[in-house]
């Protein structure tokens, strides 16, 4: 056993030699995510998406700073902080200077902890976080730091965006809040009774209830519960397989109101929710997929799933996250960490959507037009899990519109 | 009000006795041979994962049949080639066995069929609301649940006490080595009621699988509060794991369908509790966040109070 993983050690060091050989042409995004146990689905989907979008937006074009070619590492997290922080070491050791991670914001907070402490004890060799997913408001509030970017929306952004919605329409009179009993579940109710109460004090919560994390059976109780509430708009952070029960109970209950959701889509979930939530589940997201954008966006998007038939683009911020960074490269001529974050801040950016996006300098939140988007099957070019359903946006909030203001007091480096 | 009860009533009522068929099984096995099959939940969740399968190819009705088959075939064989070669070692052998059966069976599942739900869904003969009330609909595959179950319990019943063959489990459950010496094959009914237990779980799984959906962690869900089932029901007494299963369905669902809070108890006896003090995580402690440990604090009451459970003859 002893001398077998020896020999283990030996080949992996090896390769580890080899594959550093040529580094010096290429730049490695260290992907930290978990890649098993049951979030893998997730984890794997994100890695596809950011091989692709390296592939085809960055390399294939010749790469950054004349010729360098970006390159994807990924390191299984299994979802856990302690075991990031392990990876990050691994990947800071690898020679990795950018770290891509999205899952779980108990993760996200950790790794900022840790590379705000790395890049001060070891200002010749800093890292750069790059946030693709991880929603927490306190990332780019309380807790922001400078080499922190977030290139998704966070939770009250997101709210703020789905209650400008709600504000207009004045057939919604009574919500109806439930979650998952816990951190994220509970900011997203405490978000939405803050931004209702501005904006439509008029509006009644019938319900404000949390249910345990995955541990729901049958949903129909719930749903029971909310139909008899006589609710007009559901609210809901739910995700994975308590997402498809709620989604599922309130269908088959005939009651036909509007679910706001942040999560209600691939992985699954589309197809496993199919006909029953069929202009009903609604979600709040950047990135639209129907009607088609851009001839770009059209082209990108089959791109991916010529290559990859079974995933989808479910987070079409990875793109964005990439070809922003090839740019700040290429335009402070450097691929050193602090340069790169230096022509980050307050980068404004066209996407492939052709929205106009702003990295914004006071907390390093990207500034982007959040979609509320309906679950059908009509007029869907884009489908999700190959289900013929798939998301039409119906109304946008301009970037203008989203931006909140934030308490985060930026320290840069000098 | 009256329509949050009439629904409640009747999701409790399908939740119990999905639970029954699940209990069922158990409740046999378990009497029999005094072991708690651990892996009982896991052979619901392949009998959901089959049909699934199958229904991909066939439809959902012959996947109704065959999947249960399967499942009891399957766990025959897990009873003569499993449960019975670890039976020399005692019972606490063959409880980590089937400890270790359910933890194999939902890693084989993740590695067959992947981690995210599938979509199983319902016929679509039976996709539309069976009636409406109160503008909320009652779905028809609700209903046929409800029939299956009952059509299930009723013919249990029948082969148990009007049978020949239910003459023999009975004695076998209650004198086993008499049963023997009359010449009759006891291992060999072990396994038929070990099958037709796991054959029962596979239907509940199949039954289920479109409407709870069918995704690795179902039998999970599942799995710990069919043993509060059988213990409040009573070992071995079917009439107890139908009565207990309808009491935990209608528990659980109207928990969370009423939303009182210890201090709305408390203010019924005219005590009012003040909003700042240290026990206030208590006082507003309401009744949908405590139903998942309901059944739980039963079963440990009627460990203390019952403990042959409500309608057993004998202690857990």
């Amino acid at each position: 056993m002893k001398i077998k993983s020896t020999i283990l050690a030996g080949a992996t060091l090896a390769i580890m030699t080899v594959s550093s050989a040529h580094s010096a042409d290429t730049i490695k995004i260290g992907f930290i995510d978990p890649l098993s146990g049951p979030f893998a689905a997730t984890g794997t989907n994100g890695l596809q998406q950011f091989r692709y979008a390296v592939e085809k937006l960055v390399n294939e074009k010749g790469g950054v700073l004349g010729g360098k070619k970006f390159e994807i590492v990924p390191y299984d997290n299994k979802i856990s902080p302690k075991e990031s922080l392990v990876q990050l070491k691994r990947a800071i050791g690898e020679g990795v200077q950018y770290i891509a991670q999205g899952n779980s914001s108990g993760v996200a907070n950790a790794l900022t902890d840790a590379i705000k402490k790395h890049n001060k004890r070891n200002p010749d060799n800093r890292v750069l976080f790059l946030n693709y997913s991880a929603v927490d408001p306190a990332l780019t509030n309380a807790k922001c730091n400078f080499w922190h970017f977030r290139f998704d929306a966070n939770a009250d952004i997101k709210m703020n965006a789905l209650t400008d919605i709600i504000k207009g329409k004045s057939e919604i009179k009574k919500v109806y809040l439930i979650g998952q009993d816990y951190s994220f579940g509970k900011a997203v109710a405490a978000a939405a009774v803050k931004f209702l109460g501005e904006k439509r004090p008029d509006v009644e919560i019938v319900g404000n209830e949390l249910h345990p994390i995955g541990k729901v059976k049958d949903f129909t109780p719930y749903a029971t519960k909310i139909r008899a509430s006589g609710a007009d708009a559901v609210i809901t952070g739910n995700w994975g397989a308590d997402m498809i029960g709620l989604g599922k109970a309130i269908g088959e209950t005939g009651l036909d109101v509007p679910i706001y959701t942040y999560y209600a889509a691939n992985d699954g979930i589309t197809k496993t929710i199919g006909a029953s939530g069929k202009n009903k589940i609604r979600l709040v997201h950047e990135g639209p997929a129907n009607p088609p954008s851009t001839p770009e966006y059209e082209a990108y998007h089959k791109g991916f799933k010529a290559k990859n038939p079974e995933k989808d683009i479910s987070q079409f911020r990875i793109a964005n996250a990439i070809q922003m960074l090839a740019s700040a490269m290429d335009k402070s001529g450097s691929a050193k960490p602090i340069d790169v974050a230096r022509a980050l801040e307050g980068m404004e950016f066209t996407s492939l959507h052709g929205e106009k996006l702003m990295m914004r300098a006071d907390d390093h939140q990207l500034i982007q037009p959040i979609h509320i988007s309906v679950h059908t099957d009509e007029n869907i070019t884009f489908d999700s899990d190959n289900s013929g359903f798939g998301l039409r946006t119906e109304s946008t909030v301009a970037a203008a519109d989203t931006a909140l203001p934030t308490t985060c007091k930026m320290r840069r480096p000098k | 009000m009256f329509e949050l009860i009439f629904f409640s009533l009747l999701n409790g009522i399908v939740t119990g006795l999905l639970l029954f068929m699940l209990a069922s099984g158990l409740t046999l096995i378990f009497s029999m041979m005094g072991v708690l099959n651990f892996a009982h939940a896991s052979f619901y969740m392949l009998g959901a994962y089959f049909a699934y399968t199958i229904s991909l190819y066939v439809g959902f009705w012959p996947g109704l049949i065959i999947a249960p088959i399967l499942v009891g075939l399957f766990g025959a064989l897990v009873e003569r080639y499993g449960l019975r070669y670890v039976h020399r070692w005692g019972h606490v052998a063959e409880l980590i066995f089937t400890f270790g059966l359910a933890f194999l069976i939902e890693e084989v599942v993740q590695f067959i069929w992947g981690k995210d739900t599938k979509a199983y869904h319902e016929p679509e003969v039976l996709q539309f609301a069976l009636f409406n009330f109160f503008g909320q609909d009652f779905p028809a595959y609700k209903a046929f649940m409800l029939l299956v179950s009952i059509g299930i319990f009723i013919m249990l019943l029948l082969v148990l006490t009007r049978s020949r063959v239910g003459l023999i489990i009975q004695a076998a459950i209650s004198q086993p080595n008499m049963t023997a010496m009359l010449g009759h094959n006891v291992p060999l009914v072990f396994m038929g009621v070990f099958g037709v237990g796991s054959a029962l779980a596979g239907l509940a799984g199949v039954i289920a699988g479109p409407a709870l959906g069918t995704f690795p962690g179902m039998a999970v869900v599942l799995g710990s509060i069919v043993f509060v089932i059988v213990v409040v029901g009573g070992l071995g007494s079917l009439g107890g794991a139908f009565v207990a299963s309808l009491i935990i369905g209608l528990l659980q669902t109207f928990a969370i369908a009423l939303d009182y809070s210890v201090s709305d108890l408390l203010a019924a006896f005219n005590i009012t509790t003040a909003p700042d003090s240290a026990l206030r995580d208590l006082w507003t402690l309401s009744l949908p966040q405590v139903a998942p440990i309901l059944p739980y604090l039963l079963l440990v009451l009627i460990l203390i109070f019952r403990p042959t459970g409500l309608f057993g003859k004998r202690e857990t």
